[in-house]
């Protein structure tokens, strides 16, 4: 009896475990026929946003994996990423050395950022999304403090196109001719169809999710699982609670400064003041839709969520306006799954959280 | 003369630090505002209009923060229910304060019942509030912009010229309650002295009727739950009521408090208008010395003044000084800034 009930509760568990990514497949499934688009058009725009996006995604990984949730503050390492485009760009280094320069600028700027993090973080345990969300916005107003004052005034910009009319600041909308695509285009290769496909971008990724793969069978890595299973349990083992905590959102923060890079040089133009608030936000919805929780994420779940969430992404305004006759309806909507899959992610988790405390007290007073 | 250094001490150490910088770069501001060529009681009236115009939303923070439920981040979804209550009241069109006064009966009965659902939820999720009220707030926000444009108003005040359905992102309400509180009472020294007494009547009976709500038996309640969960409880209080009863009481404020700030501002901002407001309202409640877990009556009056003295101030005083528009940018900086020092504190709610 014990048995069969396990048994019907893993299915369960299992349908529970999966039932966001199933929901998005089956919307998916019925928005695709209704907005028209070709196969061939879907294909490649996946490949595509495969490529642009999965970097960033893959930086919220590590800490989750330290048990300290989606790390909203993954928009710091944005901004370094950013700052480190704006440099190159105004010393017009094109090409991959112009990306390489780029990453080579933020990496400074990232640890710094990164290490302020985690130190904030280490001071608000138990709460460290609000935190590191409020610490995104805090961020984003020393950025343009000093983006928007000071360059090109305390920080030389010698390149006029970067700087606002009145002589310092930099504008709001950079074109990024010189790393426009390098990366995708390194090693060119269309399929069937005249289908691109991004191989370099591609093997970066692969690379780094090997790299991730191994990070967690090391030493710091298996600290890190310790730590997300049972903080003071960790402490007690003798690991060094909040310097493991502060790696990991420095790992996150760097990875997101990168991710940020190969993002906007595929896109090619860099939104100065917006292009890394939205980042954050797509990250985090795409992992949850992949089917991740706040306290467990895997590599498939990344790819898958991308893939789904930008298949909505692309289909929903399209679908909107052939429902209802309004584009803008199905972009409402597709905002409003956003912001409602997070919110539902986080509600679960707190209920199962919560559920499992009660379980717990339960045993403890011999119930059951 | 150590006395004098002790009581110093004593004082920095209640209020502070950031909420003394930023105190004092106020006053610093007032001071410098006639230097710099900006009328000093032109200023002053604009900062005093701004406190009555947030006030209550800044008050809707309160009862959340009292019963432990933490900073109400989910605010637009009481903005949502005041905005129903507008858009309908401009629907049937019946000016003045009347017209006003439909807008909240309509208002806070929507507002009980989102207030009751959001507190439902955050019921479920002791201890992770914070983070959730903000993507509930987010989402219903989002969600109504679909709303918006499918619900069937009619008036042809309200809805798009050309498409002839859906709601424009912002209407007047010129013609119909602009002013309706602001109208009665109203102060005019000079030329650029000018205080709306109205709205300051109704923001104080607000502030009244809270105030005298913690005092009642339910109030006091609610206080416990806050202060110490497992003892109100061992107490015989019931907790998930007193934490709904709070976030209701939240959610109706917050509903009354965009009606207060529209007949003032003159417009009705739907669509992705109530976005952030949320984090105005919770910077100012901390600035005027509220914890994550405690707030009072004063908090709330000095909060709103420091933090809407800033925002009045700093683009006409720093704008003459330094011939750039840094408003923005401070805005940012001192809001959030405030909630991360609130969020870090070491004094903080057991879980």
């Amino acid at each position: 009896m014990a048995d069969k009930n396990k048994g019907s509760m893993s299915l369960k568990n299992i349908l529970a475990n999966n039932a966001v990514p199933i929901i998005f497949i089956g919307l998916s499934a019925i928005a695709i026929p209704i907005s028209g688009f070709s196969a061939n058009y879907l294909i490649q725009e996946m490949l595509t946003r495969l490529a642009r996006n999965s970097f960033l995604v893959l930086s919220l990984l590590i800490p989750i994996l330290a048990g300290m949730g989606l790390n909203f503050g993954m928009v710091l390492g944005a901004m370094a990423g950013q700052i480190g485009l704006i440099f190159v760009t105004d010393w017009a280094v094109t090409g991959v050395y112009g990306m390489m320069l780029a990453g080579l600028i933020g990496t400074p700027i990232a640890i710094v950022l990164g290490y302020i993090c985690g130190a904030v973080l280490n001071r608000a345990k138990g709460r460290e999304m609000v935190t590191s969300y409020i610490l995104g916005f805090f961020i984003n107003g020393v950025y343009q403090l000093i983006v928007l004052y000071t360059m090109g005034r305390l920080i030389p910009i010698s390149n006029p196109q970067l700087v606002l009319s009145r002589g310092y600041g930099i504008r709001n909308a950079i074109n990024l001719t010189g790393v426009r695509h390098v990366l995708d285009n390194l090693i060119p290769l269309k399929i069937f169809n005249n289908i691109d496909v991004p191989v370099a971008t591609f093997i970066l990724i692969g690379f780094f999710c090997i790299l991730i793969i191994w990070f967690r069978k090391t030493k710091l890595g298996q600290d890190m699982r310790a730590l997300g299973q049972d903080m003071k349990v960790a402490e007690e083992a003798g690991i060094p609670v909040e310097r493991t905590r502060i790696i990991a959102i420095l790992i996150s923060t760097i990875l997101a400064c990168y991710g940020q890079i190969i993002f906007l040089q595929n896109i090619g133009t860099m939104n100065t003041y917006n292009s890394h608030e939205q980042a954050g936000m797509f990250a985090i919805a795409a992992i949850l839709i992949g089917g991740a929780s706040v306290s467990r994420a895997t590599i498939t779940n990344v790819f898958v969520g991308v893939v789904l969430f930008h298949l909505m992404f692309v289909v929903s305004p399209m679908a909107g306006k052939e429902l209802i006759g309004q584009a803008q309806l199905g972009e409402y909507f597709r905002v409003f799954v956003s912001y409602g899959i997070i919110a539902l992610a986080l509600v679960l988790h707190a209920w199962r959280r919560m559920r499992a405390k009660a379980e717990a007290r339960r045993s403890l007073r011999g119930e059951e | 003369m150590i006395r004098m250094k002790e009581k110093l001490q004593a004082f920095i150490e209640n209020a502070g630090w950031p909420r003394i910088i930023i105190g004092l770069f106020l006053l610093s501001l007032f001071i410098a505002a006639p230097m710099v060529g900006v009328r000093l009681d032109a200023s002053l009236s604009d900062t005093l209009v701004r406190v009555g115009m947030n006030g209550v939303l800044v008050l809707a923070m309160v009862p959340m923060i009292q019963s432990g439920c933490g900073l109400n981040f989910g605010l637009p979804l009481g903005i949502i229910a005041g905005l129903l209550g507008a858009v309908t009241s401009i629907q049937i069109g019946i000016q003045g304060s009347i017209g006003f006064l439909i807008a909240m009966v309509i208002a806070v009965p929507l507002a009980v019942v989102f207030g009751w659902m959001y507190g439902q939820l955050l019921n479920r999720v002791k201890g992770d509030e914070m983070m959730i009220a903000t993507y509930v707030g987010f989402s219903s926000v989002a969600l109504m912009c679909m709303a918006w444009l499918l619900l069937p108003y009619t008036s042809p005040t309200m809805i798009w010229g050309y498409g002839g359905s859906g709601l424009r992102t912002t209407i007047s309400v010129e013609g119909f309650w602009f002013s309706a509180l602001s109208k009665h009472l109203n102060i005019r020294i000079g030329e650029f002295f000018y205080l709306p007494i109205g709205m300051y009547i109704f923001f104080a009976l607000m502030i009244f009727l809270v105030w005298g709500f913690f005092r009642t038996k339910t109030g006091t309640a609610v206080t416990a739950v806050g202060s110490n969960p497992e003892f109100a409880r061992a107490s015989g209080i019931n907790v998930d009521k007193m934490r709904t009863i709070s976030v209701i009481l939240s959610t109706v404020l917050g509903a009354i408090g965009i009606l207060v700030y529209e007949q003032s501002f003159g417009f009705v901002q739907l669509y992705m208008g109530p976005f952030y407001m949320a984090f105005p309202a919770v910077a100012a409640i901390l600035l005027g010395g509220a914890s994550v877990n405690k707030a009072s009556m004063v908090n709330v009056v000095v909060g709103t003044f420091l933090f809407q003295g800033i925002l009045t101030m700093t683009p006409s005083v720093i704008n003459s000084v330094m011939q750039t528009d840094m408003s923005e940018v401070i805005r940012i900086i001192v809001s959030n800034g405030m909630i991360l020092y609130a969020l870090t504190r070491k004094v903080m709610v057991k879980r």
